[in-house]
């Protein structure tokens, strides 16, 4: 007979009933597990032979509801798609099983997504369209315009995503990568009619598109490899594509790049913030400025460095610039 | 060995906001031996942010850079984890399309070059730790870095998204990073264990949002603070500007004192191999604690 590989592998689960406990607390718990097991199978056997009180979401055990998903080590995790001994091989023989946001946890692996689910709401997640109730003709999406949608629409919504964002830890207000990537999939339907009212609502500072800090954790968390990060710079570009970005200091950062670029060909990054900032805003920076330039970290408008072969740059920049601002 | 040669980006900060970037750069590469040639021709990589105005622009400039790598036939290093990522999903977009390559050359042609994708793209911590290799730095290390507890901070765009990075970062992963933990053990240090050795520092958002970028960075440094960190070291320039010059502002948004040395990764390799401080720039940083700069 064909032996089985296993391994004696720890989990640290972690425990928690808001109707009972102050402080959450884990429990560790050896176990056999074999080869082809998953996190989820580890979960059920939790519940199933050791401690039935042991709470956590699942369902279609496919990878497609998107209920299971939990955090391993910190990484996010659809607990029915990652294997326990790929985990083991990153993290080694120890493995901690933590609900998504241990902040908002209800019982154990469940917790509250209210947050996850009302920034959802708040981009009109559906096809907005007049409707012709008898229509004489087929409404027909062709590959290309579809293709538009870059598999957007294959978003489960486990909230992977959202819950690695680090924008969305410190800043309640965030939208977070999950609602913009449902944004970019209806704004990119060729059939939606609220393509202007979603960028109104994404322009704002502090909550909408040009707080993404772009650390790519989303790209890294989506089981679905969805790029999320990548949804949001096209988000940014239909901004300006639509003319509809707002003249403040995010998109003078973004467009000051350009005119940078085009001067020196690398940045002046002082004029950059100057540009970006305005000249009032900009006074706030004059306490780093000076301890910048107490340590030679401020190069005078004089000394500025330029690219060799600038014209060629400045010629580039003229030719293959496609937006107006 | 055969003597390494590299083609250097050197990014925008290095030349401007963090010479001692370059100077230390420069310094430890003459003394372990590894020829780096200067593309002055280089513009800006756009930092993601020329990427959210003008896709087809910042793709053509990036290409551009790559352009002037492939003339001197040599990889392309960066010591901007910015740099590294817009540089290598540029070559990784044009290498997987024909059309979108075609298109960018046509644009290139008119001031003569042309994008081939020959050259590949690497930041220069992964060509210490997979050409050069570790073994080799450490048998040069005349002054060991003992009894200094480092914390190694990564940076994003170096390790994330990680199936773009692992072509060029050793197969890091991004959930649990390796290679500047080695590097530091490599050099005699004791590297630090902490939480937030892969996160973000807030760079990006530092205009539009300040206070999420002060909570990002401050987290991650008082972790490394409670796990008794004397410094930190990171490969990017970026996370350097944003946790060295920004201290004051963190600590204010903290509401507790955030106050320790931050190096660059070159200035930790060059303090172990001897090199004059003034060479590896450290009266250029800051937060001064520990660096005994006369």
């Amino acid at each position: 007979m064909m032996s089985i590989e296993t391994k004696k592998l720890t989990f640290k689960v972690f425990r928690f009933n808001k109707d009972t406990d102050y402080l959450p607390h884990y429990d560790t718990i050896e176990m056999e597990v074999t080869r082809d097991e998953l996190v989820l199978d580890i979960m059920n056997k939790i519940k199933w032979e050791l401690d039935g009180s042991f709470s956590y979401r699942r369902s279609c055990r496919h990878g497609i509801c998107g209920s299971c998903a939990i955090k391993v080590n910190q990484k996010p995790t659809l607990a029915c798609k990652d294997n326990v001994f790929d985990l083991v091989e990153v993290f080694g023989e120890e493995l901690i099983l933590e609900p998504q946001d241990i902040k908002r946890a209800y019982k154990d692996m469940v917790i509250d997504k209210s947050n996850f689910w009302e920034k959802y709401d708040a981009v009109k997640p559906y096809v907005v369209t007049d409707i012709d109730e008898f229509p004489t003709s087929e409404n027909i999406v062709s590959q290309e315009e579809a293709e538009l949608i870059d598999e957007a629409d294959y978003c489960i919504a486990c909230g992977n995503c959202f819950y690695a964002c680090p924008a969305v830890e410190v800043n309640s207000e965030y939208i977070g990568p999950m609602a913009l990537t449902k944004a970019w999939r209806f704004n990119a339907d060729v059939r939606d009619n609220a393509q202007h009212e979603r960028l109104d609502t994404l322009q704002k500072l502090g909550s909408g598109i040009w707080d993404c800090v772009k650390c790519n954790e989303c790209a890294e968390a989506c089981p679905k490899e969805l790029d999320p990060i990548g949804k949001i710079t096209k988000l940014h570009l239909q901004t300006f594509q639509e003319e509809k970005s707002l003249n403040n200091v995010a998109v003078k950062h973004a467009v000051g790049f350009k005119w940078s670029i085009k001067k020196h060909g690398i940045l002046d990054e002082g004029e950059l913030v100057r540009y970006s900032e305005g000249n009032i805003g900009v006074m706030k920076h004059i306490p780093e400025a000076i301890a910048m330039f107490a340590k030679g970290k401020i190069v005078m408008p004089w000394n500025m460095p330029k690219s060799k072969n600038l014209d060629e740059i400045k010629k580039l920049v003229e030719i293959a610039s496609t937006v107006k601002y | 060995m055969e003597k390494l040669k590299y083609a250097l980006y050197t990014g925008c900060t290095a030349r401007e906001s963090t010479p001692e970037l370059l100077k230390s750069t420069m310094a430890i590469a003459d003394k372990l031996g590894i020829e780096l040639v200067l593309l002055d021709e280089a513009s800006c990589c756009g930092a993601s942010h020329l990427q959210d105005f003008d896709d087809m622009l910042s793709l053509t400039l990036n290409a551009r850079n790559l352009c002037y790598a492939e003339k001197l036939g040599l990889t392309m290093v960066t010591i901007c984890n910015t740099c590294q990522l817009n540089t290598a999903l540029t070559k990784d977009r044009l290498d997987n399309d024909e059309e979108l390559k075609a298109k960018v050359n046509e644009k290139l042609a008119e001031v003569g070059l042309e994008y081939k994708g020959t050259s590949e793209v690497k930041h220069f911590l992964y060509t210490l730790q997979d050409d050069y290799g570790y073994d080799q730095i450490a048998s040069k290390v005349t002054h060991p870095i003992a009894d200094i507890n480092v914390a190694s901070f990564y940076g994003c765009h170096n390790i994330r998204p990680s199936h773009l990075q692992n072509k060029s970062n050793g197969g890091e992963n991004a959930y649990k990073p390796t290679s500047l933990d080695n590097l530091v053990v490599a050099l005699g240090g004791n590297a630090v264990e902490y939480e937030s050795k892969n996160k973000c520092c807030g760079f990006h958002v530092e205009l539009q949002n300040p206070q999420t970028a002060n909570r990002l960075s401050g987290t991650a440094m008082l972790d490394a603070i409670d796990n008794n960190a004397d410094m930190m070291v990171t490969p990017c320039p970026l996370c350097h500007l944003r946790m060295d010059v920004q201290q004051h502002g963190i600590s204010k948004e903290m509401g507790r004192p955030v106050d320790i040395a931050i190096l660059h990764l070159p200035q930790m390799v060059g303090i172990a191999l001897g090199i004059d401080p003034k060479e590896l720039g450290l009266n250029h940083n800051v937060n001064q604690t520990g660096l005994n700069v006369k």
